[in-house]
């Protein structure tokens, strides 16, 4: 009866397979909680798809955030090779080995390329060494790297194949959760090189580099955790000055707080048009074609920011410091009297000299160093300049999720692409993520272009819904009375309504 | 000339038997009396497996004179094992 119980509860083991938490950014997410646990993960990549940094950065994890020891087996870089190229992301493995929490075992070719081979040998003394540093460092985590080396040294693909079948036994059996990396030639396709390593894994992962529309695009994929569940499909990721950070889309936590505090949008009626002003915790989105504009909002929403004492960062990809200071003042805006007062700082930079995952990271890097309670983007179109659809989408759910966690309030513009009507990319996939939105429009009337202004989303208050005329000279801007008597002028060819017209249509509908 | 050999097996298996019986027999044929052979069984000396960075087992290593020269497996063919150390037959 005893063992009858014993022998149910085992069987209850086996089938949920517990989990490791990896403490990697995101990969806890699609993994459901982490690797299996005390199993073998094999993971596969091309070269340079990041595959050494999340076997290091899975080591350090743990060593970090749980305090259970690793062991690095490494075929392919020199150890001091791995500990310095590391060292940027702030991890010192050094530290952590005179700690006695880390091993990092060599195994990378040496001497063994100019060894004579005669008669018969195995490679079991490097499961003995592996075992040997699992003891005594007490390790939880281990991480071999990666497999491919080992093959080309030893070429002999059915001994191999049987040296890592004896690895990942015995290290099963060890009780350790381990991390295998191989190479893979191509990113879609037969998994590995050797194309034998995917049996002897119950679990693995695919990271991918992908080239697409001549952008490189990092992205990771859990293929199968055997016996156990996780997230589907291929999802983007980025390596940080951090470690890696994986952006799980779907499944992004929407826990920001949220703020009824108002600011000061820089103009008193577009406030009022707001219903008291922007929240202090939002993201505000202004689209309109160019010369319209936008660079005065941002301009007066920045200048609002210092006024009240608070501090603001402009991110400006298409005008120069200069061209942005001389706009200003002919606004009647002193741009550099704030920039010296610390208060303003302006970051300049064409979009075009480097990749979305450094711009990200430049923006949470200066955000996170000077503090802000506003940044302003002008614009947000640039960025669609050098993205593909796919991650510039990324980028700006990215950048909304931040700016809502660091709880600042962020004014981002968008340029249309027709000057008169019509929406923009950065449009379409931004709209959903802001809790405002200003649409800017040339309207044409009698012969005239003229400027109208609406608040199209105002989540969580009131707003006017009307279309309002606005001026712009050199005290900056002025909102007017709304557009009476006209209908169309979001569509850009703005009709006029007379009183006869409107009167006739009263009597349709009475008829009907 | 004397030449100090180091002969690196793990655990009593048939693979380090067959070894250290090869490696005695050569070194008393062709270098009689002018040879010191240490036979070192890993599983007890683990930490030696490490800093010597042992690949694989059985491995030969001619530690003098310099430089140093390994050699891989049973040394079941002697005139291989000869030339991968390096000795001159007389």
């Amino acid at each position: 009866m005893n063992k009858r119980t014993f022998g149910e509860r085992k069987n209850k083991v086996v089938e949920h397979v517990a989990k490791l938490r990896t403490g990697i950014e995101g990969l806890d997410f699609l993994g459901n909680g982490g690797f299996p646990k005390g199993r073998t993960t094999l993971c596969v990549g091309s070269s340079g798809s990041g595959k050494t940094v999340l076997g290091v950065e899975y080591i350090w994890r743990g060593m970090e955030g749980f305090d259970e020891a690793g062991v690095f087996v490494t075929f392919e870089e020199k150890p001091e090779r791995i500990i310095k190229n590391v060292k940027s992301f702030g991890w010192d493995l050094d530290k952590k080995i005179a700690e006695g929490k880390l091993t990092i075992l060599d195994m990378a070719p040496s001497i063994m390329s100019s060894d004579t081979l005669v008669g018969a040998y195995d490679f079991t003394v490097l499961i003995e060494r592996i075992k040997y540093a699992i003891k005594k460092v007490k390790a939880k985590r281990v991480v071999i790297d990666s497999i491919n080396a080992f093959f080309t040294q030893v070429g002999a693909t059915d001994k191999v194949r049987k040296v890592i079948f004896d690895f990942v036994d015995s290290l099963n059996s060890l009780g350790v959760t381990t991390l295998i990396t191989a190479e893979r030639t191509e990113e879609y396709g037969p998994i590995s090189k050797y194309g034998v390593e995917e049996f002897v894994s119950d679990n693995v992962v695919i990271v991918r580099l992908v080239l697409e529309e001549e952008r490189i695009r990092r992205t990771i994929q859990i293929l199968k955790f055997r016996g156990s569940t996780h997230k589907q499909g291929e999802y983007p990721f980025t390596i940080t000055n951090d470690g890696i950070i994986i952006l799980p889309l779907a499944g992004m936590k929407l826990s920001a707080p949220s703020s009824t505090v108002r600011i000061a949008s820089g103009t008193k009626e577009l406030d009022k048009m707001c219903g008291g002003g922007f929240f202090k915790d939002s993201v505000i989105l202004v689209s309109g074609p160019t010369g319209t504009g936008k660079t005065l909002i941002t301009t007066l929403f920045t200048e609002a920011a210092c006024k009240a004492g608070e501090k603001v960062i402009l991110f400006a990809y298409e005008e120069s410091r200069e061209q942005l200071m001389r706009n200003a003042a002919s606004w009647g805006v002193n741009l550099k009297k704030w920039q010296n007062k610390g208060l303003l700082r302006i970051f300049c930079e064409y979009p075009e000299v480097m990749g979305s995952e450094d711009h990200l990271i430049t923006i949470k890097k200066e955000i996170e160093a000077f503090k802000p309670r506003r940044i302003a983007i002008d614009s947000l179109s640039a960025m669609e300049r050098v993205l593909t659809l796919k991650s510039f989408r990324e980028f700006v759910l990215n950048l909304t999720s931040y700016i809502k966690q660091r709880e600042v309030a962020a004014l981002c513009t968008s340029t249309t692409k027709t000057l008169l009507g019509g929406e923009s990319v950065t449009e379409a996939h931004i709209s959903t993520l802001t809790d405002a939105i200003l649409i800017l429009r040339y309207v044409e009337m009698h012969g005239e272009m003229r400027r109208g202004l609406t608040v199209i989303k105002m989540r969580g208050s009131w707003h006017e819904k009307e279309i309002r005329e606005y001026i712009i000279d050199g005290k900056g801007l002025h909102i007017e009375e709304p557009f009476k008597g006209v209908e169309s002028i979001m569509t850009g060819a703005a009709r006029s309504v007379t009183q006869y017209e409107e009167e006739e249509l009263k009597k349709l509908t009475k008829l009907q | 000339m004397k030449y100090i050999l180091r002969l690196y097996v793990l655990g009593e298996s048939q693979l380090s038997k067959v070894a250290i019986k090869n490696a005695k027999m050569i070194c008393d044929e062709k270098l009689k009396g002018k040879y010191t052979l240490e036979v070192i069984d890993l599983l007890k000396r683990m930490q030696l497996a490490e800093d010597e960075k042992i690949f694989a087992t059985p491995t030969l290593e001619r530690k003098l004179p310099r430089p140093l020269k390994r050699i891989i497996g049973d040394l079941s063919d002697s005139s291989k094992v000869l030339l991968g150390l390096d000795i001159i037959e007389k």
